[in-house]
């Protein structure tokens, strides 16, 4: 028989939509299957994915909360006169920020209803190659065709499972965002496994790795007053540039997160007064500490929404050991009509960005007669710590990887912005380097920057890079005075130099 | 500082003219003392401002009565900016740089006289000469108005508030004053010959006015101040402005504590004895024509910055010209200033960011036909919590279809424009296309990934 639909997307979240919207451009027949199975403390959310409703958007207004804070602060110094005390109501931001959430919730369903793409609010999986299975949370079935079929089921965050009480009473970014109440003295645990140190570290280099919510959290979290604690195994940021991570995370103890670093949890309980207790290893002093918090949140990386999908059934690979989809350049996986895109996919960037390109253009070459493959090279991302540091491009030690430390420059600056003096703000990590191949042309392999509004400063070099740009190229173009991001066309003092990369005077 | 690197033995006259009211200040120039700098440090100010607003909505809570202060801004202000004269005067001291706090002129050949502050003079003789005088605010020929009106040579040193303000002009510099008055909470009213912002995208130009009005600053347009009278002295006193319109024979009246003339500035070239040495300049506007080496008619005199003809005034620009030129005259470099795709921002409160042709310039340089359009409102997320101003920020890119293409303009209008700006500004020097924009992913999420 003739399948139902021309597409069928399992998820609607940024790559989901977005590919669903292009095929319906091309009067296809489009459904999206979308379902969020509840957190373990019971959370979810409606239409729109991690993105939308519990990363990106919301993390980014919880930070803007945390900015008007310092905003707040500052303003002192300019002038405004402010009565003391100052203080933060959870509440207030939260439902602020969850009502917009939901207008965006409404208004994927809107466009999806306009562009006539059928929506489901069922849980699938693959019965046959062209059938999906959907259940809604009452437990009734639909059976759904369609000639190409598209995974992009994202993930959701891992617990610690060996660690006692960690489902029981920990959170992760899945609840943050919709707790009602305040956190209160919040500790944060970031704790990359072991046991996957090197494929990780690998990983990650190579493709771009992944913004990293939870020091983005705590951020927050210490920005709008509460007492936050990170706890780490080994080190923040994996993956990142080594020396801006370091940079990102001592503004963040200057800002006034707390760090327990090279610890590990044991167990959490619940104490007489209601509040969690905490009991953790320190590595290098070999002891054990316990410590009582009203909240405790994990953010140990993320699994992949693979496992109720029946992929076995349909023979669709996974990598053994991530249990991410296995995909080719035109995100294909081993089944003929079976595609994913997203965080979903193997050996890609978990960004939004990059799946909403990615699920378009393979609706484009679907349907459109494109042939154009995505391209995962010089992907700009944004870490939206305290001090927001953004980047593009390879991190030094990847350079040196790539190329050895002889045949590459790297450019670098010590900046103040001018925003900071009046504020009387430390600007002690605000700094950008440049690293650049030393051969002729002087090619830009990757910028770095630290400071306010890094995603804004760097989003136009990353299209530079785009073209190939190159150190001279950068010295030409002449900067917009007064902000941050013309010192990057100022850089000039190499590392090698040895010199005081401080910026000075105007 | 640049010709010092090469052992060279440099000599630099700085000297401000006190302003009709009185006002002076120190080593550093136009940009460092009234304009960039305090321009946006007090803009910085009144974003705060709307910071403390927007802070409601994101759970902040404090009294809700909040003034402004502009005596502790000023200062403020002020105390940072003469640490940037002291710095300079450091950095000329290190690198054996001899600076004289001194008026400069023409005497003859080869031949400065500089006359100091207590008028005492002293001859001064020279290889070559480099002249950076930049400009001061005009005037507008009417009676009171070097009397009773300030510009911005006085604005970011007043000592005392403002209050409610009348600005003269369209320009970039009354647009931005303007701005930021009212965003500290004053009584503002822009009075406007005709267009606002001539030389920049116009439709652009346009958003930013409207903008302004809705937040609350008032225009009043095609009329022109004729006469400015003192009804009450004081700090600020009260002043009344007549003023008659550009298009008939009406005549308004108007009250207020403060007039800012930003109609314009003239280039500081007339009295300095360019006579005496043959240095040819534009009667008219008073600007030094050069070569692309930056070379007046004469060979051994050079010119960079606001006075040069033709060219944007901007500091970065003036700063890289005056080290290039320096580099080939010293260091045997060949490399010229750039001028095409020079980036700029207008820091209103819709700032606006652009690089490259307007619409208007790129229609008629190309042909309608021969360029494409691109542009999108946005809201950028930050304010949709504070349900602020829902599709007002903008972007387009003017492509050149001819040429692959090609991004040949970029106009960005809203927060952080400068910092969006400044890397595409990188991109179009690397000839930058729409096929490579498109193929560019973008940071989520940020305004200038739109």
């Amino acid at each position: 028989g003739k399948n139902e639909y021309d597409l069928l997307i399992i998820g609607g979240g940024s790559g989901g939509l977005a590919c669903a919207k292009e095929a319906a451009k091309f009067g296809r027949k489009v459904a999206v299957l979308d379902y969020v199975e509840p957190s373990p403390q019971g959370t979810k959310w409606g239409l729109g994915g991690t993105c939308v409703n519990v990363g990106c958007i919301p993390k980014k207004l919880m930070h803007q909360a945390a900015l008007l804070g310092s905003a707040i602060k500052d303003a002192q110094h300019y002038g405004w006169n402010i009565a003391q005390p100052v203080h933060h109501t959870w509440s207030v931001m939260a439902q602020a920020v969850q009502n917009y959430v939901k207008s965006l919730n409404w208004g994927h369903r809107v466009q999806l209803q306009d562009k006539k793409v059928k929506y489901f609010n069922m849980k699938g999986s693959f019965s046959d190659p062209h059938t999906i299975r959907g259940l809604t949370k009452a437990g009734e079935e639909t059976i759904v065709t369609a000639e190409n079929i598209v995974i992009a089921t994202g993930g959701r965050p891992k617990y610690p499972m060996h660690i006692a009480g960690a489902l029981e009473y920990g959170i992760t970014s899945d609840d943050l965002f919709w707790l009602k109440e305040s956190p209160g003295k919040t500790p944060l645990v970031y704790y990359p496994f072991i046991l996957h140190l090197y494929e990780i570290i690998v990983y990650i280099s190579l493709t771009g790795s992944s913004p990293d919510v939870s020091l983005e959290c705590a951020g927050f979290l210490t920005g709008i007053g509460l007492e936050t604690t990170v706890m780490i195994r080994s080190i923040p940021l994996r993956g990142f540039d080594q020396q801006m991570a370091s940079l990102v995370t001592e503004h963040m103890e200057s800002y006034g997160t707390k760090f327990l670093k090279r610890c590990f949890p044991t167990k959490v309980e619940k104490s007489e007064s209601n509040r969690l207790q905490v009991t953790w290893k320190n590595t290098d002093l070999r002891t054990e500490v316990t410590d009582s918090f009203d909240t405790v949140m994990w953010a140990v990386g993320r699994a992949p929404d693979t496992e109720t999908l029946n992929l076995e059934t349909v023979g669709v690979k996974t990598n053994s050991e991530t249990g991410k989809i296995i995909v080719d350049a035109s995100e294909a996986t081993s089944v003929p009509h079976i595609y994913a895109v997203g965080d979903i996919t193997e050996g890609r960037p978990e960004l939004t960005p990059t799946a909403i390109a990615a699920g378009k253009l393979l609706a484009q070459r679907l349907f459109g007669q494109s042939s154009e493959l995505m391209d995962y090279d010089n992907v700009p991302t944004t870490v939206f710590t305290p001090l927001e540091y953004g980047c593009v491009g390879l991190s030094e030690e990847a350079a040196v990887q790539c190329y050895g430390s002889d045949n590459i420059e790297v450019y670098h600056a010590y900046y103040k912005p001018l925003e900071f003096t009046v504020a009387e703000r430390d600007a002690a990590q605000c700094y950008m380097k440049m690293v650049c191949l030393r051969e002729r042309d002087q090619r830009i392999l990757g910028l770095h920057f630290i400071g306010p509004n890094a995603g804004e400063v760097i989003q136009g070099f990353a299209l530079g890079i785009k073209c190939g740009a190159t150190y001279p190229q950068l010295m030409k173009t002449i900067g917009i005075h007064p902000t941050c991001a013309e010192e990057i066309t100022k850089l000039h003092i190499t590392k090698g130099s040895g010199l005081d990369a401080t910026v000075t005077g105007c | 500082q640049e010709a010092a690197k090469y052992e060279k033995k440099v000599m630099v006259l700085d000297f401000v003219t006190p302003t009709p009211l009185g006002n002076s200040w120190g080593l550093g120039g136009t940009c460092v003392n009234v304009g960039c700098i305090p321009k946006k440090l007090m803009h910085q100010a009144a974003l705060l401002g709307q910071a403390l607003q927007d802070s409601r909505k994101f759970g902040w809570q404090f009294t809700e009565e909040v003034k402004h202060n502009w005596m502790t801004m000023a200062e403020s202000v002020q105390n940072y900016i003469g640490s940037l004269n002291w710095g300079y005067r450091v950095a000329l001291r290190e690198k054996n740089v001899t600076y004289e706090n001194a008026y400069g002129e023409f005497v003859g050949p080869h031949t400065v006289k500089a006359t100091n502050k207590r008028g005492v003079e002293k001859l001064y003789t020279a290889e070559r000469f480099l002249i950076a005088t930049g400009e001061r605010p005009r005037y507008l020929g009417i009676p009171g108005d070097k009397e009773y009106c300030i510009s911005s040579d006085d604005l970011f040193s007043l000592p005392y508030c403002p209050g409610k303000t009348l600005v003269v002009g369209a320009s970039y510099v009354a647009l931005e004053c303007a701005g930021f008055l009212a965003g500290l909470g004053l009584d503002v009213t822009v009075m406007v010959r005709s267009i606002l912002l001539r030389g920049f995208d116009q439709d652009i130009a346009n958003k930013i006015g409207e903008y302004m009005e809705e937040h609350g600053i008032n225009f009043i347009r095609q009329f022109v101040p004729i006469k400015v009278e003192q009804i009450e002295k004081g700090t600020p006193g009260r002043l009344r402005v007549i003023a008659k319109s550009t298009k008939g024979n009406q005549i308004i009246e108007g009250e207020y504590n403060t007039v800012l003339l930003a109609i314009g500035r003239d280039a500081c070239t007339r009295k300095i004895g360019l006579d005496k040495v043959g240095v040819k300049i534009n009667e008219k506007t008073g600007k030094i024509p050069v070569n692309d080496e930056e070379q007046t008619n004469v060979p051994y005199i050079y010119a960079v910055g606001d006075i040069l003809q033709d060219k944007l005034e901007l500091t970065p620009l003036a700063i890289q010209t005056g080290r290039l030129l320096v580099q080939r005259l010293y260091a045997g470099a060949t490399s010229k200033c750039d001028y095409v795709n020079v980036p700029t921002t207008v820091f209103t409160p819709l700032e606006y960011g652009a690089c490259g042709y307007s619409e208007e310039a790129a229609v008629e340089k190309f042909g309608e036909k021969n360029i494409e359009v691109y542009h999108s409102h946005f809201w950028p997320l930050e304010w949709t919590v504070p349900s602020r101003d829902n599709n007002k920020c903008y972007a387009k890119i003017i492509c050149n279809i001819q040429d692959n293409e090609r991004v040949i303009g970029f106009h960005v209008l809203g927060p952080n424009a400068g910092e969006v700006t400044q890397g595409f500004a990188a991109a179009m020097k690397c000839g930058l296309t729409k096929e490579q924009l498109d193929s560019t992913i973008g940071i989520h999420p940020v305004c200038a990934e739109v």
